[in-house]
């Protein structure tokens, strides 16, 4: 991840109201940060109310399309998991799926089991980070709302995305509302810690 | 983000689609917004509500929700007439409402710069009733029409549009689709126009502002004289250019809007380097530059690919001005791109890959998508889940039609209500439950309901109602008034009691002659369904006003 960036694709998923646009506007601002081209895709409207979302983000050189193509995502984020499902779409054998370990019940539907979801995502890529994020905020913070700012601030701890933390913190401090900034820097903080463990 | 719509000239910063969109109005000194939600345009009217209600708030600048369409783009055709720059945004749907003013528009044209923004949505993301391809108006109005790519675009287009319909005198249109509208990027800002004090006065001009025959047919006449000269001020613009050495090939490609950037992403994928003329006026066309682009000129191409979105208007045009310059050439559009839904790049890229004879292998697809659809839900707590239970309720055991009309009760149609036999556009639900229950008389047995949301009813549900109150028929109609329009994020429209000065539904219905009516809190679910009952045996129509705020509106306050 040294050389210089061409491009890096992230898709993420989850369902209508888990924030992922926030996640993208925290993105999209930290690669402006670091001088990256950026293109982004979101959808908004009635289809986000509770519903599968999957919103898009590319940066590097010199981005096109702001859309990921099948099969071309670097990173898929995934804020539910059974949602991770609807990423394989996006992912290669060498995509890597980012997980939040918690389960939103989808209505008359059994709840798929974590082994189902792993045996699918196996098939296509092997390499899966899950983190029961949500509990885990839940927690030390004491509210699951933040689970994809930490899951976004592991990542670029773990360097799974190649943006710096500090880039990224930079970039929930323009994006987040002021009010709500003191718990998503302590969510940063917390992604920092338990990336030591 | 809102916050950077409002940012110093020369910053880059990320804007939304739609965001660039209302920086370019303010950077153009606009003067007049006026605008109905719907998505994918709404943050257009958001944004300037934002700005009107925050302290940036920009002197001079007049920013309103209107009732519908057609009464928006009045307004904002008004304000033009006065001399002021004027803004009207909406969602294609939204365009038809609006097109009966808008040909006689074009026809007489305007004076402060006017420019209408019409948003697509290909593969009905956020949009029931069609797949529309506003395009079509470009043959049917005569409007110019441009396609910006990428948010940066959006902005630049906006305010070359709004010196352009200056110029001459026409309303031009800015055509966006969801993937433009709604994709975010960096933006190189200018500066915002601090030109704001000019006060709009009308000067009456017969010939100008009155379309009566025989006058109409001279400016027709004059119309098409003017887009005549708008082509060849299109055929110098750079915003129609080519990229890649035309010479060097003997395949080219044309294209425009978020199409032109898979094409892109797509050569670089494979590595190619072949001509693209990409569009930024989709009308007029450059003729001359495309037959530039596909004739002798450029070495005599002999293939060309169209990659467009929809139906193939640009192919058609391309295949009119190769018969003139290059027989031979193979035009390829639509048998090789797809006209349902939206193009992706793993689309084009294998369109381009099959165009040029390179092989592509796209990625693997035995890996089908697992897992069950999780549809949208209305919200705990949504009024509307009184509205349906108490209505099914109400309805056991009775062979009741269920209309539908555009709001977040077009859930309604989702499990676990399932009541929802007929669903088309903004009010029809009460004018097609007059023909159903014209055509399906009382004594078959057949009972109708139908659902309209409060901003709907305002929009394009009052006719309706006035013609089944003067027709004779009886529907029951629940009018759901949760005080705001949700569904698109919560704009105001003119009900009291959300609005202070706001009319009360009540007296427009009792107004239009309806004598069974009655307003309860759905929340009341024995009065609701005793209502529900007792009006569905009415021999004339009869309305029940569901009052319950949004939940949302409830967290705000």
């Amino acid at each position: 991840m040294e050389k210089s960036l061409e491009q890096f694709n992230i898709v993420i998923v989850g369902t209508g109201g888990q924030g992922l646009i926030t996640l993208l506007q925290i993105l999209a601002e930290a690669a402006l940060i670091e001088g990256y081209d950026i293109r982004t895709s979101e959808l908004h409207g009635l289809s986000q109310r509770g519903g599968s979302v999957e919103v898009h983000i590319r940066f590097g050189k010199e981005i096109y399309s702001p859309l990921v193509a099948q099969g071309g995502a670097d990173l898929i984020l995934a804020l539910e998991i059974q949602e991770s499902l609807k990423g394989v779409y996006f992912a290669n054998e060498n995509t890597t799926f980012l997980i939040n370990k918690f389960f939103i019940p989808i209505l008359g539907e059994k709840l798929l089991n974590e082994e189902e979801i792993l045996k699918e995502l196996k098939k296509i890529s092997k390499n899966h980070v899950l983190i029961p994020a949500a509990d885990i905020c839940e927690k030390e913070l004491g509210s699951n709302v933040v689970a994809g700012v930490y899951l976004l601030s592991y990542a670029s701890f773990k360097k799974i995305i190649p943006l710096k933390p500090n880039s990224i913190l930079k970039a929930i401090q323009k994006i987040v509302p002021k009010k709500h900034y003191d718990l998503n820097k302590k969510t940063f903080e917390l992604a920092k810690k338990y990336e030591k463990n | 983000m809102f916050e950077n719509i409002l940012e110093k000239e020369n910053k880059k910063v990320i804007l939304l689609g739609n965001e660039a969109i209302v920086r370019g109005a303010l950077e153009a000194g606009v003067q007049f917004v006026s605008t109905y939600p719907g998505t994918p345009a709404s943050e257009i009217g958001n944004s300037f509500y934002q700005i009107q209600n925050s302290k940036d708030e920009i002197k001079g600048l007049y920013f309103e929700f209107s009732v519908n369409e057609k009464v928006a783009m009045e307004a904002a055709g008004g304000a033009s007439f006065c001399g002021l720059r004027s803004l009207v945004a909406m969602k294609n749907f939204g365009l038809n409402v609006a097109s009966d003013f808008l040909l006689p528009l074009v026809y007489s044209g305007v004076k402060g710069g006017m420019v209408i923004l019409s948003a697509d949505d290909p593969s009905c993301h956020s949009s029931a009733q069609s797949e529309e391809n506003t395009r079509a108006f470009a043959a049917l109005a005569h409007i110019p029409i441009l396609e910006p790519s990428t948010p940066q675009e959006c902005k630049d287009f906006v305010k070359f549009a709004f010196d352009l319909s200056e110029k001459f005198e026409i309303p031009i249109m800015v055509r966006e689709t969801t993937r433009v509208a709604h994709q975010s990027a960096p933006v190189k800002l200018s500066v915002i126009s601090d030109q704001l004090s000019k006060k709009g006065k009308f000067v009456k001009d017969h010939k100008k502002f009155v379309t009566m025959p025989p006058r109409v047919l001279e400016m027709h006449q004059e119309l098409l004289e003017k887009i005549e000269k708008i082509r060849e001020f299109s055929e110098n613009s750079k915003i129609n250019s080519i990229f890649g050495n035309p010479t060097s090939s003997k395949l080219g490609i044309i294209t425009s809007g978020v199409s032109y950037l898979y094409v892109k992403e797509a050569l670089k994928e494979l590595n190619l380097d072949i001509p693209v003329l990409k569009l930024g006026f989709f009308n007029p066309l450059p003729e001359e530059k495309i037959k530039k682009f596909i004739g002798p000129s450029a070495g005599g191409l002999i293939k060309v690919l169209i990659v467009e979105e929809l139906e193939p208007y640009l192919e058609n045009e391309v295949n009119k001005l190769a018969k003139e310059v290059n027989c031979d050439l193979r035009v390829i559009g639509k048998d090789s791109v797809p006209e349902v839904g939206e193009l992706k790049p793993e689309i084009v890229i294998q369109v381009i890959a099959e165009f040029t004879g390179k092989k592509y292998k796209i990625q693997d697809t035995k890996y089908k998508i697992h897992g069950a659809k999780r549809h949208p839900q209305l919200c705990p707590g949504c009024p509307y889940w009184f509205v349906f239970n108490g209505v099914k309720k109400a309805a056991k055991d009775m062979d009741v039609i269920f209309g539908g009309d555009i709001g977040c009760y077009m859930l309604a149609g989702f499990s676990p209500h399932n009541i929802q036999d007929y669903l088309y556009c903004m009010g029809s639900s009460i004018g097609i439950a007059h023909g159903i229950k014209k055509a399906a008389p009382p004594a078959g047995g057949q009972k109708l309901i139908t659902f309209i949301g409060d901003s709907t009813f305002f929009h394009s549900g009052i006719p309706a109602l006035i013609n089944t109150v003067f027709n004779k028929s009886n529907p029951l109609i629940i009018i759901m008034n949760n005080s705001t329009t949700a569904m698109t994020g919560h704009q105001p429209h003119p009900s009291a009691p959300a609005e202070p000065d706001g009319i009360e539904i009540e007296n427009i219905v009792k107004a239009c002659g309806v004598k069974n009516l009655k307003t309860i809190d759905p929340a009341k679910q024995k009065e609701f369904i005793q209502t529900v009952q007792k009006f569905l045996k009415k021999d004339e129509v009869s309305i029940i006003i569901a009052r319950h705020p949004c939940i949302f509106l409830k967290k705000k306050k």
